[in-house]
């Protein structure tokens, strides 16, 4: 077998983008390529014109430095914590081999969280927050945006705490969770359940506002269908309310998602919970010459994760909604 | 003397405004056959959909009521399928899947699922839109979409085909198609249809009789025009019909003389409306 090579190009052509579009994705590059650029001269040039009390302001050559100091640091304290259980290993060999019922205590390593384990934190307690957030707010706005006196009974408390800051909700969660949480062998730090809450708390308005109102805005021509055919309450809910409501509820999803990742960073900063919050904020308090370069890198990644998870979203959305001719942006 | 079908015996309705109650409709009296064709036409505002959504149980009368084989209706179900005027099809779903979800809450544990899906198949085939069963509603036209409602409807095997303006939105040579579709359809299935129309030459091309409405607030049945056509009617030996013609001025002298509706002209619109007192 061997195709002639046109025949072979025809073939491969089917499963490559049009022409057009191809254009369409090397031009959108080109921009967003030179919009990078044209910032990083301009950070560069800038950058030497301040001088703090930590130095001058870091520039971009400073801040890509200390991105691989932070990674080297995270290879070393992996390495030294692989080192600290082979030795502990080691230890407890050499017991048993003196005697076979000697007592072994397994001791956690307990070094300083590298910046890719706060990181980890971060995502992990952001993802808990906003799951919760979303298992709360989707039946609760299904529920009220079905019902008018819900509705009007349900809203000012709605308005009400819409508003709150989570530096106002971040003390009265911990004095709580401190009051209410305390078991003997808990599954999650304290920290973490203060955390979680916190973004739960400021993050599921979005959600619950955006299910109401899609919600209400089935027509009701479909309403209409609905009772000619006779659904059921339930039937009704998940052909009729549920799919019309899904663009909006993802609407909501995003928004609430992007709080979430805003407000973790300042609740964890605040309240000294592990995560990349703390990791800025004991940068801030360290003030040694570097603290800004790696400030600096925390604000990049902070700002890349939470684009990633808008984009994730996204193809969420593309995924479940039926309405594929949305423009997602 | 035989029952009738349907009966609609002193219908009237009111709704509450902030001044008082507006009697929209009142002492509507119709009696209609098995298998008949009724056109109800009128202008804009005269009631005729609210006739409609009586007659579909989406409305509760205020007076009188509506008898479907003696039995009153109160509420809404499948027995009186209704085509929407704007078609009101699931985006979400395929075409085959929204006469499906028909299907499925009519025939549950009546029919097998490969009866279902046969009996899924011939409705669109009685319309012509089998080709196209799995695109959706927003890949196919204006005029599909509306077939694809009319399936959906006679796939609930209705007693009663309610049409609230089905062609209203859709240009003249697809409605001509659609309404030749229909005739041959109730000639095959003789369903008892009710149509909302504006169309004059619609009506009169379509319906056994033709329901005349006056005028609201309070609007009633103004005249009946019996049609007396031989079936099947063609659309162009009927343009020449004399008959056919005396039906049409019939029509067109209740709406246009006796009906006549002062619409607002412009120079009557172009008078500014009262500055309301704004409240702080």
């Amino acid at each position: 077998m061997n195709p002639s090579f046109p025949a072979a190009w025809s073939q491969a052509r089917r499963w490559l983008p049009e022409r057009s579009q191809l254009q369409r994705w090397s031009e959108q590059l080109a921009l967003a390529s030179v919009g990078i650029a044209v910032f990083i001269l301009c950070w560069h040039l800038l950058a030497a014109q301040v001088q703090t009390s930590l130095g001058g302001f870091p520039g971009p050559l400073q801040v890509a430095k200390q991105w691989s100091v932070l990674v080297t640091e995270h290879r070393q304290e992996k390495a030294r914590e692989a080192a600290f259980y082979q030795r502990q290993h080691q230890r407890h060999a050499a017991a048993l081999a003196e005697s076979p019922d000697a007592e072994l205590v397994l001791r956690p390593y307990r070094g300083r969280p590298t910046f890719f384990q706060q990181m980890q934190t971060s995502l992990i307690t952001v993802l808990t927050g906003f799951a919760l957030a979303s298992v709360i707010a989707i039946p609760a706005g299904i529920l009220i945006g079905l019902s008018a006196r819900l509705y009007s009974a349900v809203n000012p408390l709605i308005q009400l705490f819409k508003p709150v800051s989570p530096l106002a909700w971040l003390p009265l969660v911990t004095i709580v969770v401190s009051a209410l949480y305390q078991t003997e062998d808990p599954w999650f730090s304290r920290s973490f359940v203060v955390s979680v809450l916190t973004v739960t708390l400021c993050s599921l308005w979005p959600t619950l506002l955006n299910t109401i109102v899609g919600v209400n805005a089935v027509s009701p021509d479909l309403n209409n269908v609905s009772r000619v055919l006779r659904l059921n309450w339930f039937t009704h809910i998940r052909r009729i309310v549920l799919p019309s409501a899904i663009p909006l509820m993802f609407t909501g999803l995003r928004l609430s998602l992007g709080i979430a990742w805003m407000v973790l960073i300042a609740a964890e900063m605040l309240a000294q919970n592990p995560g990349l919050g703390k990791f800025v904020w004991d940068e801030f308090q360290n003030g040694s010459s570097d603290s800004l370069s790696r400030i600096c890198v925390a604000v990049l990644v902070i700002g890349l994760i939470g684009f990633l998870l808008d984009r994730l979203m996204l193809m969420l959305q593309s995924r479940i909604s039926w309405d594929k001719d949305a423009v997602l942006r | 003397m035989q029952k009738p079908h349907l009966e609609l015996s002193q219908l009237g309705i009111e709704f509450p405004t902030s001044k008082g109650p507006f009697i929209a409709l009142q002492q509507v009296d119709l009696q209609v056959a098995r298998g008949e064709f009724i056109s109800l036409i009128g202008h804009s505002g005269c009631g005729k959909s609210t006739v409609l959504n009586l007659v579909a149980g989406l409305l509760q009368a205020s007076t009188g009521g509506v008898l479907l084989n003696n039995k009153e209706v109160n509420a809404p179900g499948p027995e009186r399928a209704v085509v929407f005027q704007n078609h009101s099809l699931l985006p979400w779903l395929t075409v085959y899947q929204n006469v499906e979800l028909a299907v499925k809450q009519v025939f549950r544990g009546q029919k097998r699922k490969a009866e279902m899906r046969d009996w899924i198949e011939h409705n669109l085939a009685l319309v012509q839109m089998n080709h196209a069963s799995d695109r959706r509603p927003a890949e196919i036209s204006g005029g599909m979409k509306q077939r694809v409602g009319i399936a959906r409807a006679l796939a609930m095997q209705p007693e009663m085909l309610l049409m609230d303006e089905p062609f209203g939105a859709l240009d003249a040579l697809t409605r001509a198609h659609l309404q030749d579709s229909l005739m041959e359809i109730q000639a095959q299935l003789n369903n008892t249809v009710i149509m909302i129309t504006h169309d004059v030459d619609e009506a009169v091309l379509l319906s056994d009789r033709i329901v005349m409405m006056t005028n609201g607030p309070a609007a009633t049945i103004g005249e009946i025009l019996p049609i007396s056509l031989p079936r099947p009617r063609n659309r162009i030996e009927l343009a020449d019909c004399a008959t056919y013609n005396h039906y049409r001025h019939q029509v067109l002298s209740f709406l246009y003389e006796k009906q006549r509706k002062v619409e607002p002209l412009s120079s009557q619109a172009a008078v500014k409306p009262e500055p309301r007192v704004k409240r702080a």
